[in-house]
């Protein structure tokens, strides 16, 4: 279909014929419910068809790069909770992980139990709240995203009783993690991995055969799988177009190789698959939680006494931060992979002559999260 | 899985005889190796790795942007190996660094550096937008946030500071403006102490 899979669609995008002063130039949002925090699409329409799209960035940027280089590596964990404020764990993991890496720190066996088991959690939260979210797009306001967020509430109380925090953890230490878990506290978590499987079949069960859901999603903003690895996309959008690319398989970070789990994959990438794998790969993750509580052993949780870059599979793609040390207490250069702003990079091709109200659902499918898009 | 960068090295230098290709290596616990590529021929390079059959780096996951006034230091973290030598220029300069996967070999990354001449005017280096799409917004950002020129790249504007931003705040010798925000309607003593600081369009 495309020879070269990096050609912009772009180019020839605007209807050839369409007068310039009959088509519309909307600006969506900043300010909109569906732009998922103060996002911005600069549209232009020709009738209910898009013809241009342009994202507008940095709302919410406040270097936190620069940030990071003129303090100590520590200090900026609690900062890392902010970028991706729906999955904090995913992003303390990640940060930790880079910093072990270009030390050459080791991590206890305990501790990287522990982390498995918060990364899949917080993939439980963000898969289930982007469940609610996209309903909401879709029109069903609140109602999908009560279910997703009493569900996702129950989870937080466990973060919160071990970390101190709902969402801002602040948890993970360079070499293991900040402190053991409370009395009690893996037993909730396997009682809220037994109940959460009862809570996706009735959220599927809503959504599957939904005729709204289906019409809204069905062959909607799915592009040719070459275009997608081109375009950086990654996580769940990714495997939704049937590619099989999932850091915990390609390249098992922590102790990911010794769980029994498996990679689901979409047929067509278009939005349906886009939801539906995300149901899917919560029932993975809680394979992975059930195993990684059974075999949680005990011992030390945090590690007894320069250039780098470190991926994690986060919960909305490929989670990377590019660390250069010069041996100083500060990093010279502290770079974060967003995946939430890489994976909007071929937003515009995806939306092209669909209606504007399809732009809204593919947005949504994304699954972006502005702290993270804009740093 | 890693990438075994030094045989790469001698396959890259033997399909692109022209390219200036040498190898870097870390000398941190990490081991990362990277390749230093002219920026004149990093399309190319690019391409061959995407297009070869047997290599297929078809990922470009990652593009960052550094800062180097200190060129000694960029020597340090990223040593010359054996028989190659040291960058020569003196008044320090900015690099690109890019991060190539296999999505089919599960392989990566491959750590690809390119470097400008220096950090004032001639900081210019080939967009590879049109390998991999991935790189329009990372471009941008570093075209923003540090003053990279990426020849060729199709819509190269800023992306994270507002249009009308002058300077490039991930530059290691930025100064932030005293009043830490822009001010379209200013108040006089404020703004007059933060004009020090703005570069003079």
């Amino acid at each position: 279909m495309i020879s070269d899979p990096a050609t912009s669609l772009t180019s020839a995008v605007l209807a050839p014929g369409a007068d310039d002063d009959q088509l519309l130039h909307v600006s969506l949002g900043p300010q909109h419910p569906s732009t998922h925090g103060v996002f911005r699409m600069n549209v232009v329409l020709d009738g209910e068809t898009v013809v241009r799209l342009k994202p507008v960035f940095g709302y919410l940027h406040r270097n936190h790069e620069k940030i990071a280089e003129g303090t100590s590596y520590l200090a900026s964990m609690p900062y890392t909770d902010r970028l991706d404020y729906i999955c904090p764990l995913s992003n303390n993991w990640a940060y930790a992980q880079a910093v072990e890496k270009l030390a050459g720190i080791e991590v206890p066996e305990r501790a990287e139990f522990i982390r498995v088991i918060l990364g899949e959690l917080t993939r439980l939260i963000n898969h289930s709240a982007f469940a609610g979210f996209i309903l909401g797009d879709m029109g069903a306001w609140g109602s999908a995203l009560m279910y997703a967020f009493r569900e996702r509430e129950k989870i937080l109380d466990i973060f919160e009783e071990l970390t101190g925090a709902r969402m801002m953890a602040n948890f993970m230490r360079f070499g293991g993690c900040r402190n053991d878990l409370p009395e009690g506290w893996s037993a909730k978590v396997s009682r809220l991995v037994d109940d959460y499987g009862p809570f996706l079949d009735e959220m599927e069960k809503f959504l599957v055969g939904n005729e709204i859901l289906l019409s809204r999603t069905l062959n909607v903003g799915s592009l040719p799988r070459e275009v997608l690895i081109n375009g950086g996309i990654t996580g769940p959008m990714l495997r939704a177009a049937g590619v099989p690319y999932d850091i915990r398989k390609v390249d098992p970070y922590g102790i990911y190789e010794r769980f029994d789990f498996r990679i689901p994959l979409g047929a067509t990438g278009d939005c349906y698959d886009r939801i539906m794998i995300r149901f899917l790969e919560m029932r993975e993750s809680l394979k992975i939680l059930r195993q990684a509580l059974d075999h949680l052993p005990d011992g030390p949780i945090i590690h007894p006494k320069a250039k780098i870059r470190n991926f994690i599979e986060g919960p909305k793609g490929e989670l990377g931060f590019h660390l250069i040390s010069d041996g100083t207490t500060r990093p010279y250069r502290y770079r974060i992979r967003p995946p939430s702003f890489i994976n909007l990079t071929l937003i515009e091709d995806m939306c092209l002559g669909l209606d504007l109200a399809d732009v809204v659902i593919i947005l949504g499918s994304i699954d972006i999260v502005l702290g993270e898009v804009d740093r | 899985m890693s990438v075994a960068t030094v045989t790469l090295h001698e396959r890259l230098r033997a399909a692109l005889p022209n390219a200036g290709i040498s190898l870097r290596t870390n000398p941190g616990p990490s081991g990362q190796h990277s390749l230093l590529v002219d920026a004149a021929d990093l399309p190319d390079v690019c391409r061959f790795l995407r297009d070869t059959p047997d290599l297929t780096f078809d990922f470009l996951s990652n593009v960052s942007g550094v800062d180097w006034p200190d060129p000694a230091k960029a020597d340090a973290v990223a040593a010359p190996a054996a028989g190659e030598g040291s960058a020569p220029p003196t008044g320090g300069f900015l690099e690109v660094i890019y991060h190539l996967y296999s999505t089919r070999r599960r392989i990566g990354p491959l750590v690809l550096r390119a470097r400008t001449i220096d950090r004032a005017t001639r900081v210019q280096i080939p967009s590879v937008v049109a390998v991999f799409r991935s790189a329009e917004f990372q471009e941008r950002e570093i075209f923003d946030l540090y003053g990279v020129e990426f020849t060729g790249h199709p819509d190269l504007r800023r992306i994270l500071m507002w249009d009308e931003f002058v300077d490039h705040p991930m530059r290691k010798d930025y100064v932030a403006p005293d009043d830490y925000e822009y001010e379209p309607t200013p108040h006089a003593a404020v703004l007059e102490k933060a004009q020090r600081h703005y570069v003079q369009p």
